[in-house]
């Protein structure tokens, strides 16, 4: 707080410089390799990038569910509801996981256990984490079943998961998710693995709860529709890094990062026809050997000399949009154009 | 447009069709209990009626559960069907046997969504390829060698390559391998399944664009099956909607997306997430899931779900029939005119609010 004026009101979530690295016989895998963002309370961010880019285990890394040989490597840190998470004892890191951060995974069939109802799992949480009492757990459990749009949540209460849809089963997982009433959920690819009607229906939910509790969401997701539709604010990762950072409807009208740019441009689109798509060349390398200088300029149609020697780091480009990319500094380069 | 006997009306039905399937029905059974009593069948394809065109792509849209994959199977024979026929270049698929069965499996191939599942994990890429050729008697040797290193060109793979095992592939080059394995034999006609789905965005692209080269270069027929609207649009010539086993509607790519008649079609496009977070197009939530295909819904088996403001009891009174709405566009349901279940009908089984045109969706703009 400063002492005059308004108050500096630090960030929910304050990430910086975060490195997670696994020890791999292949070498060092630098999934996640000087990830910097906040998330202000309430607000919606998504983080979109392609498989093995290291949004996942970004993540995972928030919650301190790293396993060896992974480690978060010294110099990284993850300040949450202001104390460094990387500080705190095993214990005190339970309390914030599902009281203060809570997750959604993508696969709603493995993270439910098959011999238990689900309101027994649901209620389950309240009795760990809070030791409500098993008919207060209970009740409570079938309240929140109710919120996350479930119909008839006395009797649905009592089924077990293979009894249900994959969407009725994602609203489970949020049920439980939500039922310490966390100040930041964490959704991993939550409707990558539904139907496309399902998946407007579970991220109308997300919206609908986002707003009504006031939490903050970190979406991450590999669909640029889903970040255009739900996230106020996007973090593009590639090579384990971010880069480009920015508001949602500037990303998509003044992307700055080539990377960015060819995602928009390799999507099919409605109303496109059958015209012929543009392509990013070549695929995501290895995370144990990332290229020097710029991670994406063996695929970059614009990639000279200063690309291969310099890292770029993330450059502002204008207020809250930043881009990890030499153009951003030399825009003339910009009409150079060439085959990787 | 030829006429079909009896008052079957065939969707799209072509005079020289490459593949012509009619009345397709793929029924599973569900047995329960210790003795496997029959407890009901699984209407995975109920009453199919296709015709593809040389050279054409049909493109085949829904859900998972809607029968797309089994329809799929059905006609390569790699699963039985209950009834109907299948005719692929005027031979009956559905009586040939032995030596007359591989010899056509040949010319019909299929590409599926997950390459990685689909290839031996302890069989170089180069001999998956050389698989077909040795099977089916193509070639052998030196010669056999040569066509895998042109194929794996051809699907823009390293020649080289060959001898390396799948694990040592991405997702993107494992589905090109796939496709050149399905090359191999020389088909004239391949059913993709999903092809695209399980890649990223940035590979997507590149499969999609060897998809259309390969057909263009060597005049292939393809059934892409996908619950990715998108890129159906980007792949097909004309398209079919299924749901619950059915078609429900049936069009060229241009009529259905810029016009879609189906409710459930303009629901499913409606559901697709935009990649423009300024305008904001109308949504239609559809309400609950997919229904069981073991015991689907009386009458039209979308109206439990279905957002038609003149949606009544004739709905789960009468199965719509599948009937041309104007020249070329099919669809299923009996509350958008024109339709043959007259007003009467209707009535007489409860109907209350008559057939009115419903776009609630404006769709695509080209």
């Amino acid at each position: 707080m400063t002492s005059h004026g308004a108050p500096v009101v630090e960030p929910l979530l304050r990430v910086g410089d975060l490195r997670t690295w696994f020890r791999t016989p292949a070498g060092i895998a630098r999934a996640v390799d000087g990830v910097s963002f906040d998330v202000r309370a309430g607000e919606t961010v998504g983080m979109v990038g392609e498989s093995g880019c290291g949004k996942t285990v970004t993540a995972l890394s928030l919650l301190r569910l790293i396993e060896p040989p992974g480690r978060i490597e010294p110099g990284s840190s993850i300040r949450f509801e202001g104390r460094d998470l990387l500080t705190l004892s095993e214990e005190e890191m339970r309390r914030v996981r599902g009281n203060r951060i809570a997750m959604v995974f993508q696969e709603p069939m493995t993270a439910l256990n098959p011999v238990f109802t689900i309101g027994d799992q649901v209620a389950e949480v309240a009795r760990v984490h809070d030791g409500a009492s098993r008919r207060a757990a209970w009740q409570r459990a079938v309240d929140m079943l109710s919120q996350v749009g479930i119909p008839d949540p006395a009797e649905r209460a009592k089924s077990y998961p293979h009894q249900l849809s994959g969407g009725m089963r994602q609203r489970v997982l949020i049920a439980m998710a939500l039922m310490m009433n966390p100040s930041l959920l964490i959704a991993d690819e939550p409707t990558t693995a539904l139907d496309v009607t399902i998946q407007a229906q579970i991220l109308e939910l997300l919206a609908d709860l986002q707003q009504r509790l006031g939490l903050a969401v970190l979406l991450i997701t590999h669909d640029l529709g889903v970040v255009a539709e739900f996230a106020a604010r996007v973090l593009v990762m590639y090579g384990g890094q971010i880069v480009e950072s920015t508001s949602t409807r500037e990303l998509f009208a003044d992307p700055q990062h080539p990377y960015t740019r060819g995602l928009l441009e390799a999507m099919p689109r409605l109303g496109q026809g059958r015209n012929r798509l543009t392509v990013i060349p070549g695929s995501v390398p290895a995370p144990t050997h990332w290229p020097s200088g710029c991670r994406f300029r063996d695929r970059c149609p614009h990639a000279w000399d200063r690309c291969a020697s310099e890292p770029p780091p993330a450059y502002p480009y204008s207020p809250g949009h930043q881009a990890r990319c030499h153009l951003v500094v030399e825009p003339t380069r910009l009409s150079e154009q060439h085959t990787p | 447009m030829p006429h079909q006997p009896a008052g079957i009306q065939v969707p799209g039905a072509l005079a020289d069709p490459l593949l012509s399937v009619r009345r397709l029905t793929t029924h599973f059974p569900v047995r329960r209990g210790l003795f496997g009593r029959s407890a009901g069948v699984v209407r995975a394809v109920d009453g199919v009626d296709l015709d593809v065109a040389h050279g054409e792509t049909l493109g085949v849209v829904g859900e998972s559960g809607c029968g797309k994959t089994t329809l799929g199977r059905t006609i390569l024979r790699l699963e039985e069907a209950t009834a109907g026929s299948i005719r692929f270049d005027g031979t009956d698929l559905r009586v040939l046997r032995g030596a007359a069965l591989r010899a056509m499996r040949r010319k019909l191939q299929i590409i599926f969504q997950d390459p990685f599942s689909s290839l031996n994990p302890r069989m170089t890429i180069g001999a998956a390829v050389r698989e077909g050729l040795t099977v089916h008697r193509l070639a052998e040797g030196e010669e056999a060698d040569r066509r895998v290193r042109r194929l794996l060109e051809e699907v823009g793979l390293r020649p080289e390559y060959a001898g390396r095992y799948p694990h040592e592939f991405s997702g993107g080059q494992r589905q090109r391998v796939g496709i050149a394995r399905a090359l191999a034999v020389e088909p004239r006609f391949i059913v993709c399944d999903e092809p695209v789905s399980a890649l990223d965005v940035s590979v997507q692209a590149q499969v999609i664009n060897l998809l259309q080269d390969l057909q263009r270069d060597r005049g292939l027929t393809y059934l892409f099956i996908a619950h990715d609207l998108s890129v159906v649009e980007h792949m097909a010539d004309r398209v079919a909607v299924m749901y619950l086993g059915r078609i429900v509607e049936f069009a060229s790519s241009g009529m259905l997306y810029r016009e879609p008649l189906m409710p459930y079609t303009q629901a499913l496009l409606s559901a697709i997430p935009v990649p423009d977070p300024v305008t904001r197009r109308s949504r239609i939530v559809l309400s609950g899931d997919v229904p069981s295909p073991v015991n689907p819904p009386s009458g039209c088996v979308f109206h439990p779900r279905c957002h038609h403001p003149a949606r009544d009891a004739a709905c789960a009174a009468i199965v719509p029939p599948l009937e041309e709405k104007a020249p070329g566009h099919w669809v299923a349901c009996i509350k958008q005119p024109p339709t043959t279940v007259t007003w009467d009908a209707q009535r007489e089984v409860g109907g209350r609010h008559e057939p009115s045109r419903h776009l609630p969706v404006t769709g695509s703009t080209t």
